[in-house]
């Protein structure tokens, strides 16, 4: 039943996309999932969008603040939801900071996660220890999934840890830096990538952030089970047909 | 130490370190060398001897005689406005840069609201050479244009924050953008006891200088170093918590915080936090917070840029919650007439933050006699522009 787990072990080179609810218009969210799937994405990163968006550069901002400003909330994005398993497959996560998912109520979150066919989240900025403590055993008897960063700064010792805690993937970032950022692959950055390959991980990795062609795509998978895209393709789908925009910036991946 | 922070960082069920993995190293680095370094006898005496040459501590405790008068009670100003660069904002930059340079960072980051927290680290990286880039909101630029030139002159790089409100929420927001994408050579220097921990613990430890004077000053003064009150304005909170901070376990001391209302706590347009806030993360701690059912958070407003924040800083939200500390607000109108009788009765202008605490003044009944101290923050000379315009002066 875990499609993540299913996903990594019968698949490389797997590709994950992340675009923000809401965006470009209120009603497209389940939309672009099914073009996505069609044009063939691995994974889904649905990001639920938030006022303060910290760790990510201008064009997710961008994206967030307008989807907000179209009424974008968790509720709106779960009633959006109920249709997505319709057409859709894939694994699909979401992705969003840590407040929103406290006002919603945690207990809440999950259940609407699950009930919806969400397979697990991303929450840069909720924190080990407390997702240890407070979260873990709601977000596992619901089958979610949560999936932890690391960067070039993240010790060994921790990365053993988030390894011992997730059940899904590592998301790698290729550098500590918001969204958006170039990925500048030299010495030091595969070095990086190489070290974590060597470390034997139980889950698999996806390296994420300054991945925006196939060029990039295909250096990250040459060090992990696939990678993520997310500034680029929300850039892409900004203005023009919708499905078009999805088919023709995938084409460049899965061509 | 009922209200101190305990050893998983949190205060009640405040605090923590909510942060995204790419600012984890730093945080964690600091955490476990914050202590070790301030309590280290050099660091001490460094810190001591910039604090006395260099900021011109202690500050005076003044027993401000017309005040006193007016509302029956002994009226004490802790005269925070008098340090170097014109406000508390400097007993935290000293300590912060001194911390930086035992890290072994070369770079310094800051969020600034009023402007004040900016010059003050501006200050600092002048002082030790180090460089020094600082956000600061695009309407905040506007409205304290003086502070944005010293800044400049001390050869700091000011950045706009052009993404919501533009204040001093979103230069914060851009601060840990800067030291995401910067995680190795600098240092941010938060200027409130806001952020993750050990940021606020370590910001009331340095600021915690103002009621360490004060309870001296008061004992030579009074003979008693026991005020009945302390009051202070909390934007996110480090002048407050610096004159809370060892009167916080006396719990016959009333500590009073005060708020901006901005223009009425149901107003729309208000910075009055634990009024219309409820708990929530905001910049890396569980706080309270103003924000949407969503959990989005609300633009806040005040005429006093220093106090226009949605959020308060973890330890006031346990001083709230508990009752140990009593949280109310004043209006953008309410603070400007208590600059401006400040300034006529006392010959003192202060900044219109400080002005929110004497504005409370106005609202307390006394028996008489009582022992009542303010903390006067800062100097209201980055206020002149707006004070001017709104008493046609």
């Amino acid at each position: 039943m875990n499609r993540i787990k299913e996903l990594f072990e019968k698949k490389k080179n797997i590709l994950s996309i992340y675009y923000t609810a809401g965006y470009p218009n209120l009603g497209d969210t389940v939309q672009i999932a099914e073009a996505l799937e069609k044009s063939g994405a691995d994974i889904l990163e649905i990001g639920f969008p938030y006022s303060d968006p910290v760790a990510d550069g201008p064009v997710i901002q961008a994206s967030s603040k307008q989807s907000l400003d179209q009424g974008m909330t968790l509720k709106v994005l779960f009633e959006q939801l109920k249709d997505l398993r319709k057409n859709v497959t894939i694994p699909v996560l979401l992705m969003g900071y840590v407040n929103p998912v406290l006002q919603f109520g945690v207990e809440n979150f999950c259940k609407a996660c699950a009930e919806v066919g969400v397979d697990g989240c991303i929450v840069p900025d909720l924190p080990m220890v407390e997702y240890e403590e407070f979260y873990k055993d709601c977000f596992e008897s619901h089958n979610l999934c949560n999936i932890f960063l690391i960067t070039p700064q993240t010790a060994e010792e921790r990365i053993h840890k988030i390894d011992s805690l997730t059940n899904g993937f590592i998301y790698l970032l290729s550098s500590s830096a918001t969204t958006g950022k170039n990925l500048e692959v030299g010495n030091t950055t595969e070095d990086y990538f190489a070290r974590i390959k060597g470390l034997n991980l139980k889950n698999p990795t996806m390296i994420g952030f300054g991945i925006s062609d196939k060029q990039t795509f295909d250096k990250a998978c040459e060090y992990a089970n696939g990678a993520i895209i997310g500034t680029a393709f929300v850039k892409a789908i900004a203005d023009g047909n919708l499905e078009e925009s999805v088919e023709g910036f995938m084409k460049k991946f899965r061509g | 130490m009922k209200y101190k922070v305990n050893e998983k960082g949190y205060y009640g069920d405040f605090g923590g370190a909510y942060i995204p993995e790419m600012l984890y190293p730093n945080v964690e680095e600091l955490r476990q060398n914050y202590l070790k370094i301030i309590d280290d006898v050099d660091f001490q005496k460094e810190f001591h001897q910039l604090l006395k040459d260099y900021v011109g501590r202690p500050s005076p405790l003044y027993l401000a005689k017309r005040y006193s008068q007016k509302y029956g009670a002994n009226i004490f100003l802790k005269r925070e406005d008098l340090n170097h660069t014109g406000a508390h904002k400097i007993n935290n930059t000293i300590g912060q840069i001194l911390l930086a340079e035992r890290l072994g960072k070369k770079r310094i980051i800051a969020e600034t609201g009023a402007g004040q927290h900016g010059v003050a680290t501006a200050t600092v990286c002048a002082l030790r050479g180090l460089e020094c880039v600082v956000y600061m909101g695009e309407v905040d630029i506007q409205r304290q244009a003086p502070n944005v030139a010293r800044m400049k002159m001390l050869g700091a790089k000011v950045v706009a924050a052009t993404s919501g409100s533009k204040t001093l929420k979103d230069a914060t927001n851009e601060a840990m953008r800067d030291w995401i994408n910067n995680p190795v050579d600098t240092h941010y220097i938060i200027g409130s006891v806001v952020g993750p921990h050990p940021y606020p613990d370590m910001v009331a430890i340095f600021q915690s200088i103002i009621s360490e004077e004060t309870k001296k000053q008061l004992l030579e003064q009074t003979g008693s170093d026991k005020p009945d009150y302390v009051l202070a304005c909390v934007g996110g909170g480090s002048n407050a918590m610096g004159m809370f901070y060892h009167f916080m376990d006396d719990e016959e001391v009333k500590l009073i915080a005060v708020e901006a209302a901005g223009k009425g706590v149901s107003s729309g347009l208000s910075a009055a936090t634990t009024y219309l806030g409820k708990e929530g993360v905001l910049h890396g701690s569980r706080s309270i917070l103003m924000q949407t059912e969503d959990g989005q958070v609300v633009e806040p407003h005040s005429v006093s840029a220093g106090l226009d924040y949605p959020g308060i800083g973890p330890q006031h939200a346990h001083l709230f919650k508990t009752g140990r500390g009593q949280y109310v607000s004043i209006t953008d109108d309410e603070s400007l007439e208590a600059g401006l009788l400040c300034t006529q009765l006392e010959g003192i202008i202060p900044a219109i933050e400080s002005a929110h605490a004497l504005a409370y003044l106005e609202k307390m009944e006394f028996k008489g006699g009582e022992n009542v101290v303010v903390c006067l923050s800062g100097r209201g000379d980055k206020d002149l522009e707006t004070y001017i315009k709104y008493f046609n002066l």
